[in-house]
């Protein structure tokens, strides 16, 4: 069984974001970039399940500038056996994004795609749903849980109010939540071998399909700030200001 | 220019998701029909009524009712062709299905929208709310998710629209329905409480969770929220999680206990009218953004304030 693993590269989740001043998006000049944390957690998954002898092989694919190439690493020394870097310079949209990994997935038929939820640049947690329409796939979004036999992979989700299961005929698109597993470090001999493994580089144009961006960025700004209140002594102290607000 | 809002609801009440996207609706058009997928029923009669609404749509199977994805896409997908906007309420079911309906109809999606500029411009946020994006769409037909708490529900009652049934697609479905894990609760939901008591990794189990916020809660009428830390040490469910990837809230008071501030957590209720940080480490972030501070331990920090509230 073959899986395929999208990986984003993004602004590291510990660096603090800047709005550039003249309001044409966020500071990414000279600032440390990492795989989009939702994305370490499906490598992980498919890394266990290659642990447990129900995967064969994993791919790691990313698209973006050549940089990429050391988010695919990551992937390879966490335990992912090839990456595929699809390389442009554009920001795409996530439908550009589920289009290009259509492709990827015609050429590698995989039976599972295992993708974050979301990336915390964008937060749009909308390209894993928009690849399973595109696919024609069925959908498992939001996981918590995956256990994968017989063709069929049980998705345990969280959803508003709780937890629900589901069974999803493979091939099929799941992507992960939070609470799915706790992503390894890759270890110094695993990312030295990763430096091994092949990745192999292809051009956008290549994927012979439309990306051209649907949205244009009128500006990006900095949201309103809160500031610091006041400090209260006590419970009672407390009480008294919140109902002089009058929210109590 | 028509808008066709998707209604949240619970198979007996339209939610005020649902209101509130009604009013994001409302900046782009007059012309205002719901869908109510699922068991439509009585939450049918509860859209019409509400302000503004024209017409109202409903389809009924038990993939709808179970919340299936290709299920709920392929309806909106038959009936899109009468609307310039699909609007839906940002809620975890709600960026479920409706990439697929962008993705479907060929265009972009646009997340979280936090305010209408015009028929084709919308701000939301991205990088956890450290940033407002304004875009503008060159596709005829949008698709939105609107994050309810950015908008003032419309009124509830006063509206008189029709209903009418519509043919539910056949879709051969390859997911198949399990189970559902629902956490029961006397609560008000998170998403639309007036007061939220959230807990965080300092109370140190589930027990304590449940024992310190709890009687805290009753006393206000409050909903309980938690921070992804204590979620993810299961000290409460997943539902609880108030957070950049959890559910965005903005009550009029959000009392934060024993949580730090992560950024991430500080995405999903920054919006709150009032926030109060209860925390023993008076170098916590959260007191940064909190209008009232306490700096004390939890432990009588708590059954103090309960006590205060008489």
């Amino acid at each position: 069984m073959k899986v395929l693993v999208p990986v984003k590269r993004v602004l590291d989740y510990n660096v603090k974001v800047r709005v550039k001043t003249d309001q044409s998006g966020v500071d990414l000049a000279n600032v440390k970039m990492a795989m989009n944390p939702f994305d370490e957690i499906a490598v992980e998954e498919a890394v266990r399940l290659k642990e447990k002898g129900v995967v064969t092989e994993i791919v790691a694919v990313s698209i973006g500038v050549a940089q990429c190439e050391a988010i695919l690493r990551t992937a390879l020394a966490m335990g992912a056996d090839r990456g595929i870097l699809v390389q442009t310079e554009d920001d795409l949209e996530p439908l550009a994004v589920a289009k290009v990994l259509k492709a990827v997935a015609g050429e590698e038929t995989p039976d599972v795609i295992l993708m974050g939820k979301q990336a915390i640049d964008g937060d749009n947690n909308a390209t894993g749903q928009m690849l399973s329409a595109l696919l024609d796939w069925p959908q498992a979004t939001f996981a918590s849980k995956v256990e994968i036999s017989g063709g069929e992979a049980l998705v345990t989700r969280e959803v508003d109010g709780g937890l629900q299961t589901l069974g999803v005929t493979l091939p099929a698109v799941i992507t992960t939540d939070l609470r799915l597993n706790e992503p390894r470090y890759a270890s110094l001999p695993n990312i030295m071998k990763a430096k091994k493994k092949p990745l192999d580089t292809k051009a956008l144009a290549d994927c012979g399909v439309d990306t051209a961006a649907r949205l244009s960025v009128v500006k990006v700004t900095e949201p309103p700030k809160r500031s610091a209140g006041i400090k209260v002594a006590s419970a009672d102290e407390l009480v008294a200001n919140l109902k002089s607000a009058g929210v109590l | 220019m028509a808008v066709l809002v998707i209604a949240d609801h619970d198979g007996a009440h339209l939610r005020d998701t649902t209101l509130k996207t009604i009013a994001a609706a409302q900046k782009l058009s007059s012309d205002i029909d719901v869908l109510v997928y699922g068991e439509a029923s009585a939450v049918a009669a509860q859209a019409a009524a509400a302000e503004g609404v024209r017409k109202v749509l409903t389809a009924e199977s038990a993939e709808l009712k179970a919340d299936i994805a290709e299920a709920i896409s392929a309806l909106i997908v038959s009936v899109a062709g009468g609307y310039d906007v699909v609007a839906v309420p940002a809620t975890a079911s709600g960026k479920n299905f409706a990439p697929r309906v962008a993705a479907v109809l060929d265009v972009a999606i646009i997340s979280d929208v936090v305010e209408v500029v015009d028929a084709s411009t919308f701000v939301h946020p991205i990088y956890a709310g450290n940033a407002l994006e304004t875009v503008k769409t060159s596709d005829a037909k949008r698709v939105i998710t609107v994050r309810p708490t950015a908008f003032k529900a419309v009124a509830a009652s006063g509206g008189s629209a029709s209903v009418e049934g519509v043919a539910v697609p056949a879709v051969t479905l390859k997911t198949r329905f399990v189970s559902d894990e629902k956490v029961v609760s006397d609560r008000p939901e998170l998403g639309s409480a007036k007061v939220i008591v959230s807990g965080g990794r300092a109370l140190g189990s589930a027990d304590e969770f449940k024992g310190v916020l709890e009687p805290l809660a009753d006393k206000l009428g409050a909903a309980v929220g938690a921070s992804r830390a204590a979620v993810d040490a299961g000290y409460a469910p997943n539902d609880y999680q108030v957070g950049q990837t959890g559910k965005v809230v903005a009550p009029n008071l959000y009392i934060a206990i024993g949580i730090s501030g992560a950024i991430q957590h500080l995405a999903g209720m920054k919006d709150s009218k009032v926030i109060v940080a209860i925390n023993k480490d008076p170098e916590a972030p959260i007191f940064q953004i909190a209008d009232y501070g306490l700096v004390e331990d939890y432990k009588t920090a708590i059954p103090a304030l309960t006590k205060a509230l008489g």
